[in-house]
């Protein structure tokens, strides 16, 4: 159980991530898209987008160079205490931010009729899955109150590493003793990775970044045409 | 390549910079652009249009992608009209371009349908028997005939074969034809012009086999017969663009923007011409926000408006201050100085009897031919009596010499120059009272009265002349009369006659008001403006008028006030003026080109042809319940004791008199009848005339509910028979169809109400009369729903058809976009289809049958001079019976059963032998015919075909049309103008010489709509010059109105017409339906209950008046059935918009969403036509099942001054005259629902449960 869960089944949700994208992205064009609802109704939406944006971002990025990045190197930098005092501190703060957001973007969809109609039963769940999982890591700050030497922080990352790493039993073994709360909140976690290519989240994928450093004029070559 | 692998190279775009780094060349795939480009890139773009009836008649571009319809858009090709006009263009508004929606929605009928309880009989019966015999054994079987006859609008349709299907029609069509007669095998398709060919399949079909084709254009109540009245003529109107050459319109119950939208632009680009705009309608529609004053008359008192338009007009232009213009006009082309004999009547007063005819005149006056139908009128020079030219007595019969049948200045004897005398005044022997029948004071609880005496006597001016038998007699011209029937003081004393318009006497600005509502300054200064404008320009005043005010029971009041407004202005016939009543495509442009194909009558002749209003009168039992006593719509001056009996008593007589025709015709089976005269010897016509003198045989109308004389199949095609025009629509579901049905009266043997005299009653009214109800549809409409068989035909995108209307002058088509998709046939290959399995299936059951037919005394036939001067009736021993005299013609005619799809699949060689021809002129047409032979090909299969020229295909019928037509065949048209130059006397050839080579094919027009050529068959001209104006070459080319006199008349002499007081307009009040007391407050529900009038106008959420149930249109209304009210009677019923309500009385109910509004004014709802009752319609808490359509609460009425025939304009014609289907006196109780129920059991593939009724 523990190693299918932590140990396959982070690899069968990237791999139908890969494929499953790479298949939506060369089939149906037309549906790589963030479906914005923007459109339909702007008030309160640039500042629930907003706030739900800039806290899911910070998060994820947290989360990549909180697991990722080997103690070995953070260590010159950080102690592990204080990383996971950093980590619940800030971690906190923008999960609340995103929370606000988040929250704000579900009553949205839920009570405007044109959204409700507009958008898709799947996009509602979605944003209903995200909720889970963001209370979920909320959860872990607490959990992590009682336990501050940062042990089980460790015992996260190298699962992560384990996995990146394609170590897969070594990562089911390494996160074995986490309390219950860390490993729903990672097995959600991996289940959206999985849902990606199915749902809006593809445009976690695509964002049009590269328009603010974008040229004036751009003009493409006649060989180009395919 | 992959958009994956692509992106891998997205560092690698930037292929290098410019312009200072400001620009950037990149080379990313440019794939994406497809999807623009494509947007707009079709398989290819078809021209075709939407066959609905609609007036629009617009030319639409069809576009195919990927072998899909996907949309379509407006043409904006027209050919050019004349200069200083506008284009035509755009035509097409955005409910013509939801059609598509239609092609692949859910609605679509895909394959052959069946009931399912049908459908399981004829299988089992069919494995043992052959198909006769079989569909004998369900429809004798009582039983097994209700299983499936009471199933029908229930559902449980199950997918059948053309094959089958087929079988099982021609069977029931067999069977019929040899066990009843051919003639109770009835088709109701409307409309020809909106698809010509669809409509030919059927009715060729039909009248080879020797069914009833039903007319339609009465049956809607589009047909005003007042136009017939008083020009002869079915319906002629301008085209929309002669708006333009107006200077002064008055649109009148014509919501303008809304039902006319693709010509609404003429109507407001004429207005920066500066032409003043006025409207007329009770509600605030959309005309009327578009114009310069808007009157608000109370619905259905229009009438009263026009009398006093008229009282102010020949007050002020005729003899104030005459207008030269108005008086010559009037002189030469109306009936205003034809003399009419005055009646003494016992209290020594007079009333106006019959027109003065040469026959009452010492000598004949001269004339040998037909002098009783030529009428009198006085040279003022001389003051001699002359006989003018024109009258119907010189259109037939004349021997020899120049024909005398025009309307020059001319008396018919010396042909010597007359100039006719308008009125007596100053020349008079005497002064005469003159009684007038006043109905203004007839109360009705919903409508103002203003109360006179009945009967106004008012003083005449006559001349005492000496009749023929050596009597005196005394004479006033009919501008007299007409002078003093609107109530205008002469200076000749006596009473009811107003000197001033403040004065309350009928028909004066003033009088009008308590009625109308609409202030008489307005009415003075409308009267005043028309009139003064219709001076100074010559009759550029014009009126635009819709269906609206002829759905009245008294309909002819309404028009006829208005008409005579633009008689009395000289406006008839006068570009840019005139009377343009726009209800429908009644406009057949090639319609002599069409009769043959549709009729059959390359093979056989006569066709048969009914009128619907009196047959589905009688066939769905709507006289069982007739409530209109026709004491009530008597004249005050007809002697009650003459006029006994009930409405469809006068309907019976005039069927007898040969007025009106017949289906089914006689009570016994035609084919029989002839078999029975061959074996006693006798020639078949004079055996029936003995059988009839001697009773032995009888006319069926005298006992519809025997079932001898039901109809018994039914086709239905191009229509929507039970959703939308069947007025009755309970009454067709319980009599006629025999199954679930909202009827909540009683009959008048359950009421003890006044029975029929001439008709046998039944005690138990008669369910499912039909056997066989055949629809072809391409949706499940309504009707569908109720049918035994459903047949898919093709939609308006998928088949090769013609289309005209009397908007435009241009001929188009319908052409095949994509073939008919799934197993959907056009109308013409589903006809023939049936006409094959109908040749195989007769064989040995039918084969060469003599079958007799009854025609009536026919309009622009010799026959139309049937009873001049009196009415007798044959069966009361007045007169002999003599056929196409004192009662219907009867003709012979052999059909040869098996050979039926080889004529149906040829054109015959009565063309060669008869000649072609329509409206009284016949040509010849053997040049025509060979030359079908070469375009068609010639048929070289063995039997009574072989050698015709083949039609096989849609394409080919319409070719037959288009060679045949003088509108699109130019040497046809020359021919015809020739032929009608013979009668009369003047050559008209010059009016299509121009056009004399000119031939118009089926291609030319898929290439770009057409222009017409003109031909006599019309009475405007499509030409360089002028625009189509209705009566424009009967003012510019002398051509009589085929009337009476041959001019317009003012005034009908028939009997019957003055008996019910219509021999001048008048205003008349709507009648008493009596369908609201009998259950008002009888069957609460808790609720309030308000009682309105029914109003049931054109929507503005359908194409045209049928197709409401497009998903596009529901979105963009409330997606059901909905009523508009006014808020008052919202606010007394405690309704608030969107409520559910129920709209009933005892003819039915109506569940549906309230629009509560504030166009709407108080006193009346208005539902728009045609809500399928399959979309969003719950159960009733009146009937207890499913609510129905507009028409659940109605109950036709006829009216006995439609039923005249033989009498010159008062004679039958298809769709040209008779009783029409009024509906708007109709009053109902409107409650808000308490519990809307929408009859679906637990599981929803089971039949509605019936509801708990209260």
């Amino acid at each position: 159980m523990n190693t299918f869960f932590f140990g396959i089944y982070p690899y069968i949700a990237i791999a139908v991530c890969l494929i499953g994208c790479w298949a939506r992205f060369d089939r149906d064009q037309y549906t790589w898209k963030a479906g914005s609802s923007q459109l339909l109704r702007t008030r309160n939406f640039r500042i629930a987008s907003n706030l739900f944006h800039v806290g899911i971002l910070f998060i994820l990025a947290g989360h990549f160079v909180g697991l990722l990045t080997p103690a070995s190197i953070y260590h010159h930098v950080i102690s592990t205490e204080a990383k996971q005092l950093l980590a619940m501190v800030s971690g906190g703060f923008f999960g609340l931010v995103c929370l606000a957001g988040l929250c704000m973007l579900i009553l949205r969809r839920m009570q405007d009729p044109r959204i409700r109609n507009t958008g898709s039963k799947g996009d509602l769940t979605l944003l209903l899955l995200l909720l889970a999982q963001l209370l979920l890591g909320l959860g872990t700050i607490v959990a992590s109150t009682q336990h501050l030497d940062g042990s089980v922080m460790v015992m996260l990352a190298d699962w992560a590493q384990y996995i990146v790493t394609l170590q897969g039993g070594a990562a089911a073994s390494a996160i074995e003793p986490v309390g219950f709360i860390y490993k729903l909140h990672v097995v959600l976690g991996m289940t959206l990775i999985l849902l990606v290519p199915f749902t809006r989240l593809v445009h976690v994928i695509s964002a049009p970044v590269w328009y603010l450093g974008r040229r004036y004029q751009v003009v493409r070559q006649k060989t180009a045409q395919r | 390549m992959s958009h994956f692998l692509d992106r891998l190279q997205f560092f690698k775009k930037n292929q290098g910079t410019f312009a200072d780094g400001h620009g950037v060349v990149t080379n990313e795939s440019r794939a994406w652009e497809n999807a623009y480009r494509q947007r707009w890139q079709h398989d290819k773009v078809v021209r075709s249009t939407h066959g609905v009836n609609c007036t629009g008649s617009c030319s639409w571009k069809i576009y195919v992608k990927n072998g899909l319809v996907t949309w379509e858009t407006q043409q904006t090709d027209y050919p050019r009209t004349r200069p200083d006009l506008p284009n035509h263009e755009p035509r097409g508004c955005q409910r013509g371009a939801s059609y598509s929606w239609y092609l692949y929605s859910a609605n679509r009928l895909k394959y052959p349908l069946a009931r399912k309880k049908l459908l399981q009989l004829w299988r089992d019966l069919r494995k043992h028997n052959a198909p006769v015999d079989a569909w004998r054994a369900i429809v004798e079987d009582p039983v097994r005939a209700q299983q499936y006859k009471q199933a029908r609008g229930m559902g449980g349709f199950v997918r059948s074969s053309w094959n089958e299907v087929n079988e099982i029609i021609a069977a029931a069509n067999v069977y019929t034809i040899k066990k009843y007669g051919p003639d109770r095998i009835i088709g109701f398709s409307p409309i020809p012009a909106m698809s010509m060919v669809s409509y030919a399949a059927g009715s060729r079909y039909l009248s080879l086999i020797g069914g009833v084709c039903m007319s339609f254009y009465d049956w809607y109540c589009d047909l005003p017969p007042s136009s017939p009245m008083i020009w002869g003529e079915q319906t002629d109107v301008p085209e929309s663009a002669d708006w333009y050459n107006s200077n002064y319109i008055i649109a009148w119950g014509s919501n303008v923007p809304q039902t006319r939208t693709p010509d609404a632009h003429f109507f407001t680009e004429v207005r920066y011409k500066g032409t003043k705009t006025v409207s007329i309608t009770p509600d605030y529609s959309e005309v009327a926000k578009l114009t310069d004053i808007w009157l608000n008359p109370k619905q259905g008192t229009d009438a009263a408006l026009g009398m006093a338009f008229g009282h102010v007009i020949l007050k002020e232009f005729h003899l104030q201050n005459p207008s030269e213009y108005f008086t010559d006009y009037c002189r030469r082309y109306s009936d205003m100085p034809h003399l009419v004999l005055l009646k003494q009547r016992a209290d020594g007063s007079h009333e106006s009897g019959r027109f003065l005819r040469a026959s009452d005149l010492a000598a004949n006056l001269g004339q040998a031919n037909n002098p009783e139908w030529k009428t009198i009128a006085i040279d003022e020079d001389s003051g001699q009596l002359v006989v003018p030219n024109g009258a119907i007595g010189f259109r037939w019969g004349e021997q020899g010499g120049k024909g005398k049948w025009n309307l020059e200045a001319r008396e018919g004897g010396q042909d010597a120059e007359v100039k006719l005398q308008l009125s007596l005044l100053g020349k008079q022997d005497a002064v005469a009272e003159v009684c007038f029948p006043y109905f203004g004071g007839i109360e009705n609880e919903h409508f103002t009265a203003n109360k006179q005496q009945d009967i106004l006597k008012r003083n005449v001016p006559v001349k005492k002349i000496t009749l023929a038998d050596g009597s005196a007699a005394l004479v006033a011209s009919v501008f007299d009369l007409l002078v003093a029937n609107y109530g205008i003081d002469r200076g000749l004393g006596g009473e009811h006659v107003a000197s001033s318009y403040d004065q309350n006497v009928p028909y004066t600005p003033a009088w009008q008001e308590s009625i109308t509502g609409v202030p008489r300054a307005r009415v003075i200064q409308v009267a005043r403006e028309f009139a003064d404008n219709a001076h100074k320009t010559k009759g550029r005043s014009m009126i635009i008028v819709g269906a609206a005010m002829n759905h009245w029971y008294h309909m002819d009041m309404n028009y006829r006030a208005l008409i005579n407004m633009l008689i009395m202005c000289g406006c008839v016939g006068q570009s840019g003026g005139g009377w343009a009543h726009y209800v429908g495509q009644e406009k057949l442009r090639p319609q002599t080109g069409w009769t043959p194909l549709a009729f059959a009558l390359d093979w056989n002749r006569p066709p048969r042809q009914m009128n619907s209003t009196s047959f589905f009168y009688a066939h769905t039992d709507q006289w069982r319940y007739e409530k209109l006593q026709v004491q009530e719509i008597l004249s005050p001056l007809a002697d009650p004791e003459e006029w006994k009996g009930s409405l469809i008593d006068f309907n019976v007589r005039s069927e007898r008199m040969g007025w009106l025709p017949s289906a089914p015709q006689l009570a016994c089976n035609p084919l029989e009848l002839t078999k029975a005269a061959a074996s006693v010897g006798k020639d078949a016509k004079d055996y029936l005339v003995e059988q009839l003198k001697s009773g032995q045989v009888s006319f069926a109308c005298e006992d519809p509910d025997a079932p001898e004389n039901f109809p018994r199949n039914l086709f239905i095609w191009r229509s929507n028979l039970l959703g939308s025009s069947g007025k009755g629509h309970e009454y067709f579901l319980k009599h006629l169809l025999g199954t679930k049905h909202g009827v909540q009266g009683k009959d008048l043997g359950e009421e003890g109400g006044e029975m029929p005299l001439e008709v046998k009653w039944h005690d138990k009214g008669p369910e499912g009369k039909l056997d066989l109800l055949v629809t072809l549809d391409f949706r499940m409409s309504t009707t569908c729903l109720y049918s035994d068989i459903v047949l898919p035909t093709a939609t308006w995108y998928e088949k090769n058809d013609l289309n005209t209307s009397d908007m435009h002058p241009f001929i188009h088509p319908l052409s095949a976009a994509t073939d008919p998709a799934w197993e959907s046939r056009t109308d013409w290959d589903i006809y023939k289809g049936i006409a094959k399995k109908f040749s195989e299936v007769a064989q040995g059951v039918l084969g060469v049958e003599k079958d007799i037919v009854a025609v009536p005394t026919l309009h622009d036939t010799p026959g139309e001079l049937a009873q001049a001067l009196d009415v007798k009736d044959w069966k009361k021993g007045e007169c002999d019976l003599i056929p196409n005299k004192t009662a219907p013609n009867f003709v012979v005619v052999e059909r040869n059963y098996p050979d039926t799809y080889k004529k149906f699949t040829s054109l015959g060689p009565l063309l060669n032998k008869l000649g072609n021809g329509g409206k009284g002129i016949n040509w010849n047409t053997d040049d025509e015919v060979a030359f079908l032979k070469r375009l068609n090909y010639e048929v070289t299969e063995e039997g009574v075909s072989k050698g015709c020229a083949r039609i096989e295909t849609d394409i080919d019928a319409a070719e037959v049309i288009l060679s045949l037509a003088p509108e699109t065949n130019g040497n046809v048209a020359v021919k015809s103008w020739e032929a009608l130059g013979k009668i009369t006397g003047r050559d008209h050839r010059h009016l299509a010489e121009p056009k004399h080579e000119e031939k118009i094919r089926f291609r030319d027009i898929q290439a770009q709509p057409r222009k017409i050529i003109s031909s006599p068959i019309w009475s405007g001209l499509e030409d360089e010059h002028v625009s189509y104006n209705a009566g424009y070459t009967n003012v510019h080319e002398l051509i009589p109105w085929r009337t009476l006199t041959g001019r317009q008349q003012f005034y009908q002499d028939h009997k019957w017409m003055l008996a019910f007081g219509e021999g001048f307009v008048s205003y008349r009040p709507p009648v008493n339906m009596k369908t609201v007391a009998p259950i008002l407050n009888r069957k609460p529900n808790g609720n309030k209950e308000v009682v309105c009038n029914w109003i049931t106008p054109h929507q503005k959420w359908g194409i045209h008046s049928t197709y409401s149930d497009n998903l596009l249109m529901l979105t963009l209304s409330r997606g059901g059935p909905i009523v508009w009210m006014s808020e008052t009677d919202a606010k007394k019923g405690g309704i608030e918009d969107n409520d559910w309500i129920e709209v009933f009385n005892i003819n039915g109910a109506i569940a549906c969403r309230a629009v509560v509004s504030q166009r709407v004014p108080e006193g009346m709802v208005m539902m728009y036509h045609a809500q399928e009752k399959i979309v969003n319609t719950p159960g009733s808490e009146i009937t207890g099942t499913r609510g129905g359509i507009h028409n659940s609460v109605t109950r036709t009425v006829t009216k006995p001054t439609h039923m005249i025939g033989g009498y010159a304009q008062l004679s039958y014609g298809f769709n040209y005259y008779g009783t029409v289907g009024a509906n708007r006196d109709e009053f109902v109780v409107v409650r808000k629902m308490n519990k809307v129920d929408w009859l679906d059991g637990p599981n929803g593939d089971q039949l509605p449960q019936p509801l708990q009724t209260l």
